[in-house]
């Protein structure tokens, strides 16, 4: 057993691997996972990585994780891998996509957009317009938003 | 026109002016033409007879809302108006969603002027009927650059081949904005953006020229460009976009429009303001023959008229 392998394997779940360094706790808010759920989550950071230097792993057993759900992702963690596992293998692998569309999720960078009015029943709505640099643009509004707006949401409390 | 391409307004949402193909502006301008002549010709018309209008203004109006009540009054139809105190204060509390609603259950079609952008997409999502957008922040005003283009239609016969300028706030005028987006259905020759660095034009409208394949420069200056112009667009700089005072005394000179700024001009050049204006557009400009932004202003019924008969009736 390698000395890197900080947390044991999983039975069956989902694995995501090479998240940024530093951002497993904002994929796990991506997923809207808690921890008060009940799953078994393991988080690793900062672990070495031959790809990006360092990585943040994240593991949640006894889910397989949707691909719309693990596409949010790639909003934070552009290179993330997801890993679906079976009886303690690997039975799918794929990168995160960013989806077309982001509901939800993040908000607009305009104040004086009608999607930041407390009241209304409305969901901000964005549509990717560019991956990479990733530029994202309000459905209502037209505001865009970066990498480092989205990356604002996550971090800065938002 | 075919039948196909009359019905295609038919209870359909204009949020901006780019929700509509060239083809369709075309035919709202055929519609158009014929509402002007039947007012011209003092014919009353009762296209919309039986139909309700809401006009919902969550923000100042005299122009586009009363062009709209009275379109819809001159073809038959009738007007129910979101009070002010309702609008202003949403006295009780009420959302924009539940106003919309209410609207909606009363009325056909649904006209919305709203401070907050992204507002009039938000109550066409909210509403069965059709929403038009009369203005929303700083974003679009649809029904203004139908005029303008139909005015530029009226003086010079087209919108193709010309080299059109526009003047001043280009960064928060919904006018302008919604006025060079709508130039992109179309092939001018030459756009001047012509404004203060601080009121340059938007990214974003610069990528969708870009796109759509619009040659344009921006300018610092009228002077430079004056002689070129088949079309020129004024724009209300305000006071309030300056946060240092002596910045404001400094440009307001250089993009006032008067007969003197004018003197090198082609012969036919057309001046268009959406109106109000302070004194970006001297009154001396009035009296020339470029002055076509009066008749502009009435060419605010016809449209409008062709609109609501279009989007309720096809």
């Amino acid at each position: 057993m390698s000395r890197e392998l900080r947390v044991s394997k999983i039975r069956e779940g989902t694995v995501i691997d090479h998240i940024d360094a530093g951002r497993a706790l904002h994929v796990l808010r991506i997923l809207g996972l808690t921890g008060s759920e009940g799953l078994v989550i393991a988080i690793v950071m900062n672990v070495p990585s031959k790809k990006l230097g360092r990585k943040d792993i994240v593991k949640v057993e006894g889910i397989e994780l949707r691909e719309d759900q693990v596409n949010k992702i790639a909003l934070i963690a552009p290179s993330a891998t997801i890993n679906i596992i079976r009886d303690y293998e690997v039975v799918e692998k794929v990168r995160v996509k960013v989806p077309e569309r982001i509901e939800g999720l993040l908000r607009c960078v305009n104040p004086n957009c009608i999607t930041n009015q407390p009241r209304e029943p409305i969901k901000p709505r964005f549509r990717v317009v560019s991956l990479r640099p990733l530029k994202l643009v309000c459905e209502y509004c037209g505001a865009e938003l970066g990498q480092e707006d989205i990356i604002a949401q996550f971090t800065g409390g938002g | 026109m075919d039948q196909r391409v009359s019905t295609v307004l038919r209870g359909r949402d204009v949020i901006s002016i780019l929700d509509l193909k060239r083809g369709e502006l075309e035919r709202l301008f055929e519609e158009a033409d014929l509402m002007l002549r039947a007012l011209e010709e003092g014919r009353r018309l009762r296209l919309l007879e039986g139909y309700v209008m809401a006009t919902a203004f969550f923000e100042p109006s005299t122009r586009t809302k009363l062009s709209f009540q009275a379109a819809m009054l001159r073809l038959g139809g009738a007007y129910i108006d979101l009070p002010p105190e309702h609008a202003s204060s949403r006295a009780k509390g009420e959302n924009l969603a539940d106003t919309i609603r209410m609207l909606d259950s009363y009325a056909d079609v649904i006209v919305i002027r709203h401070r907050l952008e992204g507002a009039a997409r938000f109550a066409a999502e909210v509403a069965e009927h059709p929403v038009i957008n009369g203005g929303d922040g700083t974003r679009d005003h649809p029904t203004q650059a139908m005029i303008d283009l139909y005015t530029i239609r009226r003086a010079l016969g087209r919108v193709d081949g010309l080299v059109v300028g526009v003047l001043g706030d280009l960064r928060y005028g919904r006018a302008a904005r919604s006025f060079i987006l709508g130039l992109t259905l179309y092939r001018p020759k030459m756009l001047y953006l012509i404004s203060p660095p601080q009121l340059s034009c938007r990214r974003e409208v610069l990528e969708k020229l870009e796109e759509r394949g619009v040659d344009y420069e921006e300018v610092a200056s009228l002077d430079k460009v004056v002689s070129e112009l088949d079309v020129l667009y004024v724009t209300r700089i305000q006071r309030e976009r300056f946060p240092d005072p002596v910045e404001y005394e400094k440009v307001r000179g250089s993009y006032r429009v008067t007969g003197e700024s004018l003197k090198g001009a082609k012969e036919n050049l057309v001046i268009l303001h959406p109106l109000p204006r302070v004194d970006e557009l001297a009154f001396d400009v009035d009296a020339t023959r470029h002055a076509w932004y009066f008749r502009q202003a009435r060419f605010g019924v016809p449209i409008r008229m062709a609109l609501l008969k279009l989007v309720l009736r096809g």
